[in-house]
């Protein structure tokens, strides 16, 4: 086991990644449009196509990719029931805070909320 | 929402819910990685159980976009946190472990959350940037017709 400090700071990387990722996936997914309303009409080759010649999805993927092996190493050092509901319930916030500001969604009281709960839902999860 | 929208919020949670259990296996199975050695992740690639949990985050990967591209990320997120307690109940059911009176708390206020959310609007913005044009050959006869 590492120190918990490693495993912290990469949670904290993870975070940090994973909610550039989707902010970024967000916008980029909204401008494509359904994937399954395009593939009914168009076939499953145009969705393929308009998604790998989109240069927003390409550097989402690449925050997701960075996420994605901060999880690898943090789950060599932690147990996966500290790893991933710590770092999902700090995403949960992460992320409100990102679509308010970057994305400019409506977060109202209820999301905010929603946020909370499953927030601490989470780390109370974690505790056992 | 649609029925298929439900469905995949369901493949979200299924797929990541997995994904996250058999990554986890393989690399318990490998041992701890120091950030001297990094490069060690990279074998950690071909494990079967690794292997296994990428095409199951790629499953869920597709489900991510899909919902990301009629869904605010703020509904998405929360909407899917039900795995959380899938595997709980799942890790009681079939594998027998405890599951605490603190952890039916984390599992009530999870739920809540869920609860909360699903009764927004999964989507409370129109977006300056329209979605790119889907091209029905149907619809653009009819406008040459008119025409």
């Amino acid at each position: 086991m590492q120190s918990p400090l490693y495993t912290w700071l990469s949670i904290a990387f993870l975070v940090a990644a994973g909610t550039t990722g989707d902010c970024l996936m967000s916008r980029a997914m909204k401008h494509i449009g359904d994937p399954g309303e395009i593939m009914r009409q168009q076939g499953l080759g145009t969705v393929i196509r308009r998604m790998s010649m989109s240069g927003r999805i390409w550097i989402a993927v690449f925050f997701m990719a960075l996420a994605f092996f901060a999880l690898l190493f943090a789950l060599s050092w932690a147990d996966v029931s500290l790893v991933v509901p710590a770092a999902a319930s700090l995403t949960f916030v992460t992320n409100a805070l990102a679509a308010k500001v970057f994305l400019k969604e409506n977060v109202d009281r209820r999301r905010w909320a929603a946020a909370v709960l499953v927030c601490c839902g989470v780390a109370l999860l974690a505790r056992t | 929402m649609k029925p298929r929208h439900f469905l995949v919020l369901a493949g979200m949670v299924v797929f990541s819910s997995v994904g996250d259990i058999l990554l986890s296996r393989g690399m318990k199975g490998i041992g701890a990685v120091s950030l001297s050695h990094g490069l060690q992740l990279i074998p950690a690639v071909f494990n079967p159980w690794v292997s296994l949990g990428i095409l199951f985050l790629l499953g869920y990967f597709v489900s991510y976009a899909s919902a990301l591209s009629w869904a605010d990320l703020t509904f998405v997120v929360p909407a899917t946190s039900f795995g959380y307690v899938l595997i709980a109940l799942l890790s009681q059911l079939f594998l027998g472990e405890n599951v605490t009176v603190v952890r039916w708390l984390g599992i009530l206020l999870v739920s809540a959350g869920v609860g909360v959310v699903a009764r927004s609007p999964h989507l409370t913005k129109d977006h300056e940037e329209a979605p790119a044009k889907v091209f029905s050959p149907a619809l653009s006869a009819a406008s040459e017709g008119n025409s």
